[in-house]
């Protein structure tokens, strides 16, 4: 495989891995708890890292999805103790454990890959550089594998969990009535999203995690009545976008991630205006037309 | 332990936070009734509700509920037997689904966690849907509904639960003429077939004409029993004239 063949198949499987929780965080309304979650995970990672004292192990990752689920609990109980707002709950927990895991890197781990840029702003370009290999045969790029089964696993929730995700979402009362707990939904999605954030640190960094989380998903809100479609416009759109990142960020000859989240924030806005269903050109167009519907009845009355 | 009535609350007292807004409430609703709960607002009517599902924790009482074979059960035994409408459904109305889906949850419960509704399920909600008079709104978003629809199409979804218990707080609230009389047709329709019915009513005028029970509520039970024994107009404004700070007040 070439170089970018590689680079895009990451950027696929990425972007697909984070749009797809990314659909019922939109419609839950908790993006910003997920921006929050992308952020605290680096205090799991810096904490096992401190413990293994390797990059490479997965205590990496358990303990950064650790984090990420006590982020979410954390900020909730904040929010029903103090009565709150979730917004002001976050401003509290976001902070806090992102300026522990920076201040932690900062004393102990200055000379360690875990520097604050490479944790912000992940790259794309070096993803290929890291690879499996098994037995001296060379399996392709690591970020690959971690992300791809990380795709699979969020892919197999929601196909097994479509119901109980829709009904939680939507009607968490009647859920709960029901007998389906939308706490263990509510707390299974947020443990895959941390996952997640994890997985995609590496490549995407996670300023630009959020960025693939919610905009394909707002994009196929904006598009659909349907839930099922919503989900497959979303999975479609994070593909367009990412394909088409890559190819302008080799154009250009700048950040790929970056350059992902540019193109994704702006076919974001292009369905914000243009959206057939719901767009504000749309709405615009009827609003004119109703007016001179109007203006027509009142004419002949007149 | 084998009860007569379909749903019984035994020393019911509620409190949120340190203040008592349910004291002692001790009540019998008959199986195959249509029973009226009636009361000024902040009673306690939906706050009784709310107990009697496990919605709210109650300090003292217990609800039990009588199953197929007659025997006590406790809520949680019964769960996908019981359906209930609250007063204000609390649903995201830009969720992306229509009203044919919203009807169709009403079947999740006998389902169980992972399966998914089967033909059988969709034709259940199709009926239901024809039976509130919306079969035309079926592939609807549901944010393109007057208030009046919306309560219809969250009634047939309770009617999709197939349930042997309904409850609704304030079905009545807020609608036409034309569909207070879709609804209370179903809901006799209900009764007739055995099911219990209780409904948070406040139309004091309809009373007679639409029940067989009603209780009065306001913090305690003031009164309960038949509709022609019970509803009077002495009831009514010990009900309604009761300072609920100062205790009996008038
Ligand atoms: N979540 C809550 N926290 C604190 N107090 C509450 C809460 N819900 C209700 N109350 C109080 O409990 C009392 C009973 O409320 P409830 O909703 O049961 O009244 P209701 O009889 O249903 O009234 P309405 O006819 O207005 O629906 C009211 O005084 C109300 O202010
Ligand atoms: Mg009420």
């Amino acid at each position: 495989m070439s170089m970018i063949t590689e680079i895009t198949l990451i950027a696929v499987v990425v972007a697909v891995a984070c749009a797809l929780p990314g659909v019922f965080l939109v419609l839950r309304g908790v993006t910003m708890v997920s921006d929050a979650i992308t952020h605290t995970v680096l205090l799991g990672i810096v904490l096992a890292f401190f413990i293994t004292q390797d990059l490479n192990s997965p205590l990496l990752m358990i303990g950064a999805t650790l984090v990420g689920v006590a982020t979410v609990w954390l900020i909730e109980t904040i929010q029903r103790s103090a009565l709150v707002s979730t917004d002001a709950a976050i401003g509290i927990v976001f902070p806090l454990f992102f300026s522990i895991a920076i201040i932690l890197i900062t004393l102990y781990a200055g000379d360690v890959h875990l520097d604050e840029d490479a944790v912000l702003m992940g790259d794309l370009a070096f993803a290929p550089f890291r690879r499996v290999d098994v037995f001296g045969l060379d399996m392709g790029p690591q970020s690959l594998w971690v992300m791809s089964v990380i795709l699979v696993m969020n892919a197999l929730f929601i196909f097994f969990f479509y119901k109980e995700l829709k009904i939680t979402t939507f009607d968490p009362a009647f859920a709960a009535a029901l007998g389906f707990t939308p706490m263990i939904i509510h707390y299974a999605l947020m443990t895959l999203v941390s996952l997640t954030a994890v997985g995609a640190y590496d490549s995407v960094g996670s300023i630009l995690i959020v960025g693939f989380m919610v905009g394909p998903a707002l994009s196929g809100y904006l598009l659909t009545h349907s839930l099922k479609k919503m989900i497959s416009i979303t999975v479609l759109i994070a593909v367009v976008n990412s394909v088409s990142g890559v190819q302008l960020a080799f154009f250009f000859d700048t950040t790929i991630a970056g350059m992902i989240a540019v193109v994704t924030g702006f076919t974001t806005l292009l369905v914000l205006v243009f959206s057939p269903r719901k767009g504000l050109y749309k709405q615009q167009l009827n609003q004119k037309r109703a007016r001179k519907l109007l203006d027509k009845r009142i004419k002949t009355l007149t | 332990m084998k009860k007569e009535s379909a749903i019984q609350i035994d020393k019911l007292t509620v409190a949120y936070e340190a203040q008592p807004v349910l004291l002692n409430i001790s009540l019998a609703f008959k199986k195959g009734k249509m029973t009226a709960i009636v009361g000024p607002n902040g009673a306690g009517k939906s706050t009784m509700i709310k107990a009697m599902l496990g919605l709210v924790e109650p300090v003292t009482g217990e609800v039990v509920y009588q199953d197929v074979d007659q025997e006590a059960v406790s809520y949680k035994e019964l769960k996908n037997r019981i359906a209930y409408v609250p007063q204000n459904t609390s649903v995201d109305w830009d969720f992306p689904t229509t009203v044919r889906d919203v009807v169709l949850m009403g079947r999740y419960g006998h389902l169980g966690w992972f399966k998914r509704p089967k033909n059988k399920d969709r034709e259940i909600a199709r009926q239901m849907l024809l039976k509130v008079g919306l079969p035309s709104f079926a592939s609807r978003q549901i944010s393109q509904l007057s208030g009046g629809q919306r309560q219809r199409v969250f009634l047939a979804r309770a009617l999709a639960q197939e349930a042997d218990v309904y409850i609704m707080d304030e079905p009545l609230a807020g609608v036409d003429m034309k569909t207070e009389h879709i609804i209370m047709k179903l809901l006799k329709q209900l009764v007739a077939e055995g099911k219990t019915v209780l409904v948070v009513h406040h139309d004091l005028q309809t009373v007679e004409e639409y029940f067989d029970d009603i209780v009065f509520i306001n913090q305690e039970v003031i009164a309960a029993g038949p509709v022609d024994e019970t509803f009077d107009k002495q009831t009514v404004k010990k009900t309604y004239h009761r300072d609920r700070n100062l205790g009996e007040g008038e």
